[in-house]
């Protein structure tokens, strides 16, 4: 028996098992209770007529997103928005900032507010790792196949613009924002406040808008308003789906900054995660291992 | 030995009056105004204003108008944010009043049982007494009457001034509001010829101090009482919590915005009875601006942005050249946007292509 081979081999798994464990997440709350994944449900594939993100122009005046057949394949998703105890999780770990919300409540957890883009980015790498299973934000597509019977994005008619006069799109946009304008709801609810929607999907198009992946883009048309002209997109900036559609800036944590002029921006920003099938890498695979095997 | 009015008014006030000869039909030389005919007038609610002539059609006049204050409990945000409010006929700012100069301007003031604090009221445009404020200190369930000679032209604030530190107090909980005076023959530009408004609208800006818990959240109180001690430092500070047109965040906008045409000349009031703002139409210019208010002195012509000293109002006259959805802000634009001082102006016609065309539409940067 090659003894030396052996004893190399023992020290290389050693070694290789410490180093791992070294660089394992030290401020897992292992003492306490693992992180056990947040409940999901199941959106059946489906097909939607779906309107695009951003800002659609024909000879640089504003149309309405056109609408888009999409087939959108079966996913999980999380069946509630991430809860302000859960986040803070996060926050214990080092891994994610403090949101800007109002301090929890002992008894009732309420949706996480005060988040930016980024720190749903955050907060899903770190979910990833600590449920050894991979999570990311829901583009707008997937969301508005979630939400179900109350997805609402923003429509309008440009039937009465007039290309030689900017003011009238400009005035009817002001009057439809006036006319959209409702009571603010700042204060986070329960969660489950808002009830299921027809999928199981909880609290949608409540007071939470929620962080999509998707970025904004500004598409110019020709007149058949089907050539592109120019497509720039903006991934500084994305898109959140809720009571109606939003855009905002990664960094954003207050909906009230988000720049409507007049009406009603976002009372509050949140998010809830996709849960990717099949495996994670296999890196983070064999360090959960080597963390468990260490019992830390 | 207090009476019991001297009690309530706080002895400095008591010291004054005492000090000020009763005013009876006995004295010396009273102006005899009885042939002078007498006009009742019915207030409106900012940011309009009652209906008048810009170019007098008929001699002096004794204008009789009635105020009554109000203490109410106003919302001043979209946070829901509450401000024991204190109010010249029930609206943050009072109602603006408009006179000729050589009326005489005949306030009964009003300050029903249901008020909990003594008002009076001291015009800028008055001459004497405070300004009318040694003259008209009521308690709840008073009223009194005040007549003043309107000598001077211009745009005038007037605001409650009870006495000593009561008088900030009151005025940063929005009791305030403008009197114009017309020269007889109405407006003229630098040159001295005659210029006239199809509208005028009257924004009045207030600053509000409003406390905060320990959380950060705004505190609410059930009367202006309550709310004084905890008020008191946050004005000592001298940085408003908010900045308002119209009594709140928002008030001149959406449904609210005030409205014009291409064509249209508008006359925009803007009083700030404590703290200086400095208005500008985004989109616009003030074509011919009275900046102190005072219509005797030409306008400025053509700015951007005019100043109204804290303690003024001003006037601004322009006329819509372009279509569209202009903001009429205070130019802090912190203070625009995040303290509320911001009102739109929504605006239908024609568009000037002359004036301004977007040539290139946004698109990408061309790669050569």
């Amino acid at each position: 028996m090659p003894w030396h081979l052996a004893e190399a081999a023992a020290g290389s798994l050693a070694a290789v098992a410490l180093s791992l464990a070294a660089f394992a997440p030290h401020d897992f709350d292992r003492r306490a209770d693992p992180v056990t994944e947040p409940a999901t449900v199941t959106i059946p594939a489906s097909r939607l007529s779906f309107p695009e993100p951003g800002e659609f122009l024909v000879e640089g005046r504003p149309i309405p997103a056109p609408l888009r057949d999409a087939a959108v394949p079966a996913f999980r998703i999380m069946t509630h928005q991430v809860g302000l105890a859960d986040y803070g999780r996060c926050v214990a770990a080092g891994r994610c900032p403090a949101p800007d919300a109002p301090a929890p409540r002992a008894a009732v957890d309420v949706p996480v507010t005060g988040v930016s883009h980024f720190d749903a980015l955050a907060y899903a790498a770190w979910l990833g790792e600590a449920t050894g299973t991979t999570w990311r934000l829901p583009s707008a597509l997937e969301t508005a196949a979630a939400a179900g019977e109350r997805f609402a994005a923003e429509t309008f008619s440009d039937a009465a613009d007039d290309p030689k006069n900017p003011a009238v799109a400009w005035i009817r946009r002001y009057r439809e924002e006036a006319a959209s304008k409702r009571p603010p709801d700042p204060a986070p609810r329960p969660i489950g406040h808002y009830g299921v929607n027809a999928l199981g999907l909880a609290d949608f198009g409540g007071n939470v808008w929620e962080w999509t992946s998707t970025c904004y883009v500004r598409v110019s048309y020709d007149t058949d308003r089907i050539t592109e002209r120019s497509r720039t997109e903006n991934c500084r900036v994305h898109v959140l789906e809720g009571r109606h559609r939003a855009i905002m800036s990664d960094f954003v944590r207050d909906g009230r900054s988000g720049g409507c002029a007049v009406g009603a921006p976002p009372d509050n920003l949140g998010f809830r995660l996709v849960r990717e099938p099949g495996r994670p890498p296999l890196v983070a695979r064999l360090t959960r291992r080597v963390a468990g095997l260490l019992g830390r | 030995m207090f009476t019991r009015r001297q009690a309530l008014m706080g002895v400095a006030a008591a010291g004054l009056l005492a000090a000020m000869p009763p005013m009876t039909a006995a004295m010396a030389a009273e102006t005899d105004l009885s042939a002078l005919p007498r006009q009742k007038i019915a207030l409106v609610a900012p940011p309009f204003v009652h209906a008048h002539e810009q170019v007098a059609t008929t001699g002096p006049r004794i204008i009789e108008y009635t105020m009554a204050i109000e203490e109410k409990t106003v919302v001043i945000d979209d946070e829901g944010t509450t401000l024991q409010g204190m109010t010249f006929n029930g609206s943050i700012p009072g109602p603006m009043m408009v006179v000729h100069q050589g009326d005489y301007v005949e306030l009964t003031l009003v300050n029903p049982e249901t008020n909990s604090l003594p008002h009076n009221i001291d015009f800028h445009a008055a001459t004497g007494g405070l300004g009318g404020g040694a003259l008209t200190l009521i308690n709840p369930g008073e009223q009194t009457t005040l007549r003043f000679k309107a000598t001077r032209t211009g745009t005038f604030v007037y605001h409650c001034a009870p006495e000593g530190a009561m008088i900030p107090w009151h005025v940063v909980s929005g009791m305030s509001g403008t009197i114009m005076v017309l020269p007889r023959d109405g407006l003229k530009d630098d040159a001295g010829r005659p210029i006239r408004y199809d509208k005028v609208f009257y924004v009045g800006e207030n600053d509000f101090y409003v406390p905060r818990d320990e959380e950060g959240n705004f505190k609410s109180y059930d009367s202006p009482g309550e709310a004084y001690a905890d008020t008191l430092p946050v004005m000592r500070g001298l940085i408003p919590t908010h900045v308002v047109f119209n009594g709140a965040k928002g008030a001149l906008t959406g449904d609210n915005a005030m409205t014009s045409k291409v064509g249209e000349t508008v006359l925009i009031v803007h009083s700030q009875a404590n703290r200086d703002t400095r208005p500008h139409l985004i989109g616009g210019h003030g074509d011919y601006v009275w900046e102190e208010g005072k219509f005797d002195n030409p306008p400025r012509k053509d700015l951007e942005t005019w100043f109204i000293r804290g303690g003024s109002a001003g006037a601004a006259l322009y006329t819509f050249l372009q279509p569209g959805i202009y903001a009429y802000v205070n130019h802090n634009l912190i203070e625009a946007v995040e303290l509320g001082a911001t009102a739109h102006f929504v605006v239908e016609g024609e568009w000037n292509e002359d004036l301004m065309k977007q040539m290139a539409a946004p698109g990408p940067i061309p790669l050569n």
